[in-house]
């Protein structure tokens, strides 16, 4: 048995063995970006960044929100790369006070932009994007009824709205996590009592943003029974038809901001490469791309958003928005007396 | 007979070693057995123990342990134990059934109705879950249940999930049962029903323990279907783990909670060796083919057997099929064309058939590495008690979080070896993860069938002459075709449908199905939702197509016979 099987599993393990060698030790000429799983830009972009510094781009994927940020503070010791995008601002200020990254300041014309939403104290993070978190509305179905529609985060606690609304656990999605913040901005102390509320309202809370604008959601794409859900303002445009009237809206007095980072890792092989990676994003190719490819607002007052968006999707004028470092103190607090009081 | 002593004596001769003695002999296959054996082991170290016990050690050394001590652990484990109970005899009741309908007797058409019911197993858990939960939702076809957001739409799902595990193993089994016994017991006087629970039901024991403890495994750390079916209002072992690392950041309280699930694995594999001990043996298999064309009468059972699968599984995937032809405009196919290029306005950077090549790309060398281990391993487990220790660490994978798997290897794989090695890249990482979880399936379908295999054959084939390679591909391999075949077709599904492990080992620029789909849900509008389905249905047809083609290796086998 032995005499004949043994070469054949040599060589197996020798194939695999040389498949394994490739990437030997840290290569100069190749920079690592550890993002999340939505991360998505045109190819074409990837390409003229690597022709014009002669890098070559590798993405690692790591969680989302708070789960990239715990990722990075567990393997601090051996960085998954040199450079992360996809920091939000739920978890900017953690991830920088477990010194994950090493200051960079960008010389590109958006950074002066970006600097509106930098973390004080810190040139560890620069923003790239951002967007608002907001409940959305069925238009046709608050006209079909004849009933106005909410306005405020206080109206969503009226029994006009009883049974209307779907929102994510914050526990469990980022989402939800922003529109938590959005009511301790709003409420203040008084956050506790507004979900009270909303509970004897019948909110219906959902594990993810799909299970909200997807199974619930009464708009066209998903024929659900709740004309209320947890969503972003740039949704609405997705779901304009060929009429060219929007279905949907965006609540804009219940929009929580939310902010996107990118930062070099500490300790990464490459911090050079690293600092190109974040002028790219501040680039007007990659800003421009933002609202398409990741459905995010670019940083950059350069670029235009596209024609739809700023017809579908105005952003909120007045987003709720808490300091970072005080997310920071109070999250886990937050998240346990949230479940406490929801669904305890 | 002397022909054959001669034959026999010639091929002793010519084997080139004629003088080495059988001790020596003995010595060096039981070398070479364990070195056979370091390869699996390798492998299971290498991309399984390592990363999870460092995860583990680092967790545990951490604090104290106190999670044990906390009433929100006992309350999850009791749920997890509860809800893995739940799912595994439901998917019994309607698999064994199936089993029977779909493996013991033949009819037309019943190729298609096996490769179907295979098809809930490689379905991305968020697909699933919009799916039942678009049927559950109080608009939905069965919202007049009110059963929205809870324990039973949990358990439904499970057994969605699973009951193609039971079908597949324990039909296995059942096509090759001597039907002798049972047809004698019925000419003695016994009931249908007495037949089958003294004789029939004994005898597929073994079948019957194996896919249950896998079963239950897989129900035990059940996530998407447990977060998002029970509204986040359900928490088990699972989504606890879940929620400490990725919220929380408290891998003292995670490691705690995974040693707990190793608990489970261990008393889940005690439970099901102890079953399968007192049946085992029971049956000394032959080449046996024991299905029959189904008559009149057994056509009105098939149906019946077969109507609360065809329910369970052909709903959620009906409403699939549905969403996917929804269009902006009406019904159509437009989904459907979407996959051949890159959807517009979609966070796709390639299009869903490339992705599609991709995961059969990576799943076929999944199956290919999940099934040579597991056969070694296998027979490793089937030949001797000892061994029986293997059979629970080839079943570790099933049992543990795949976050703490996930973490673990971000400790541990992609950082630099010594040697240069890099085993964090996703061509290597991808299958390998796909395989990980593969391999107790492969495992776990051959070893009842090479337990039951008779000693006395192996030792007839060895006294006759047949050396150890001989013996394997004469005794050992006509019978271990048909669970061959099984277990090819479960590790290619999972390796298919796997989304844990890959999620995280695939570039954002080389996504395999189940991560394509789960982006294009993860953005708003009609056409992103729309061609999440579609390509969900494309996962579903190509999973049908690859069951077809092992269902007619099975089907030529039983013509040779």
């Amino acid at each position: 048995m032995h005499r004949k099987t043994w070469p054949a599993i040599a060589g197996f393990l020798l194939s695999a063995l040389a498949l394994t060698g490739c990437a030997a030790d840290p290569d100069p000429t190749t920079v690592t970006v550890v993002t999340h799983g939505s991360f998505a830009i045109p190819d074409d972009l990837v390409t003229s960044f690597e022709r014009d510094t002669g890098l070559t781009i590798e993405f690692v994927v790591a969680g989302e929100s708070s789960s990239l940020v715990n990722e990075l503070i567990l393997t601090q010791d051996h960085p998954l790369g040199d450079v992360v995008y996809g920091i939000d601002l739920a978890s900017a200020a953690q991830a920088v006070e477990a010194g994950l990254f090493t200051d960079y300041s960008s010389d590109q014309p958006a950074a002066d932009d970006a600097a509106e939403y930098a973390i004080s104290g810190s040139d560890g993070l620069t923003a790239v994007d951002y967007s608002d978190v907001c409940i959305n509305v069925d238009h046709h179905w608050f006209d079909e009824r004849g009933i106005p529609e909410p306005v405020t985060l206080s109206d969503l606690a009226s029994p006009t709205y009883r049974g209307l609304l779907s929102v994510t656990n914050p526990a469990t999605s980022a989402t939800g996590l922003s529109f938590l913040l959005a009511t301790v901005a709003a409420f203040g102390e008084g956050w506790g009592d507004y979900w009270a509320g909303l509970r004897a309202n019948d909110v219906r809370v959902v594990a993810s943003w799909s299970d909200a604008y997807y199974t619930d959601f009464s708009g066209p794409s998903s024929g659900g029974s709740y004309p209320l859900v947890l969503s972003y303002a740039s949704s609405p445009p997705f779901e304009v038809g060929e009429d060219g009237v929007a279905p949907t809206g965006a609540l804009l007095d219940t929009c929580f901001r939310q902010v996107e980072y990118a930062g070099v890792l500490e300790d990464g092989a490459n911090p050079e490469a690293a600092g190109k990676v974040i002028d790219w994003m501040l680039s007007d190719g990659f800003q421009a791309a933002l609202p398409d490819s990741m459905y995010v607002y670019p940083v950059s007052s350069r670029v235009e958003v596209p024609e739809a968006w700023a017809r579908y999707a105005p952003l909120s004028d007045r987003p709720w928005t808490l300091d970072p470092a005080t997310i920071a103190r109070d999250r886990d607090d937050l998240l346990r007396q949230w479940t406490e009081i929801v669904l305890g | 007979m002397t022909a054959t002593t001669f034959s026999a004596n010639g091929r002793k001769s010519s084997s080139g070693d004629p003088v080495t003695p059988p001790v020596l002999r003995s010595r060096r296959l039981r070398a070479a057995r364990a070195g056979a054996i370091a390869l699996p082991l390798t492998f299971l170290g290498l991309f399984f123990l390592w990363p999870v016990g460092t995860l583990l050690w680092r967790g545990l050394s951490e604090g104290s342990g106190d999670a044990l001590a906390s009433e929100r652990t006992w309350a999850a484990f009791g749920t997890t134990i509860t809800l893995a109970l739940a799912g595994t005899v439901g998917s019994l009741v309607l698999g064994l059934g199936a089993a029977w309908a779909l493996y013991r007797v033949r009819w037309r058409g019943q190729a298609y109705a096996r490769a179907l019911v295979t098809v809930p197993f490689v379905l991305p858990t968020v697909v699933v879950a919009v799916a039942f939960g678009a049927l559950l939702r109080p608009s939905g076809l069965l919202g007049f249940l009110g059963l929205d957001q809870g324990i039973v739409p949990i358990v439904a799902a499970l057994v969605f999930f699973n009951v193609s595990v039971v079908v597949r193993i324990v039909g296995g089994t059942w096509a090759s049962l001597d039907p002798g016994t049972a047809i004698a017991a019925r000419t003695l006087g016994a009931s249908r029903w007495t037949a089958f629970r003294r004789i029939t039901l004994p005898a597929l024991g073994p079948g019957i323990a194996a896919a249950a403890a896998i079963v239950f495994l897989f129900c035990s750390t059940s996530f998407g279907i447990v977060l998002i079916l029970g509204g986040t209002r359900t928490n088990t072992l699972e989504t606890e783990i879940w929620l400490e690392v990725k919220q929380f950041l408290d891998l003292n309280t995670a490691a705690t909670l995974a040693l707990l699930q190793v608990v489970v694995v261990a008393l889940t594999l005690a439970i099901a060796g102890w079953a399968q001990s007192r049946r085992e043996r029971a049956l000394k298999r032959t080449r046996m083919d024991g299905t029959r064309s189904a008559t009149r009468a057994d056509l009105r059972l098939v149906t019946l057997a077969l109507a609360p699968s065809a329910l369970l599984v052909g709903l959620p995937l009906v409403g699939l099929v549905e969403r996917s032809l929804h269009t902006r405009s009406g019904w159509g196919f437009a989904n459907y064309a979407s996959l051949l290029t890159i959807p517009e306005r979609s966070n796709l950077p390639v299009p869903v058939w490339r992705a599609a090549v991709n995961s059969l790309e990576a799943a076929a060398i999944a199956t290919s590495v999940a099934f040579l281990f597991g056969l070694i391993l296998a027979a490793a487990i089937s030949r001797s008690r000892r061994a029986r220790w293997l059979d629970a660490v080839a079943m570790l994978p099933l049992g543990v979080s795949a976050v703490i798997v996930g973490l673990g290897i971000l400790l541990t794989l992609y950082r630099p070896l010594p040697g240069g090695f890099d085993f964090g890249d996703p061509r290597i990482l991808v299958p390998a993860a796909q395989a990980v979880v593969a391999l107790p399936l492969v495992v776990r379908s051959l070893v009842p069938t090479l337990r039951s295999i008779s000693p006395e054959l192996r030792s007839a084939a060895a006294t006759l002459g047949a050396n150890p390679r001989r013996v394997w591909w004469l005794v050992d391999w006509p019978i271990l075709r048909r669970p061959t075949g099984v277990a090819l077709g479960l590790a290619f599904a999972v390796s298919l449908g796997e989304f844990g492990a890959t999620s995280f080992a695939t570039r954002p620029d080389h996504p395999t199905l189940p991560t394509a789909i789960y982006r294009l849900l993860s953005r708003p509008g009609i056409e992103s939702v729309g061609t999440a389905f579609a390509a969900c249905v494309l996962l579903a047809f190509l999973t049908s197509a690859v069951m077809m083609v092992a269902e007619r290796w099975h089907g030529k086998e039983a013509v040779s016979w």
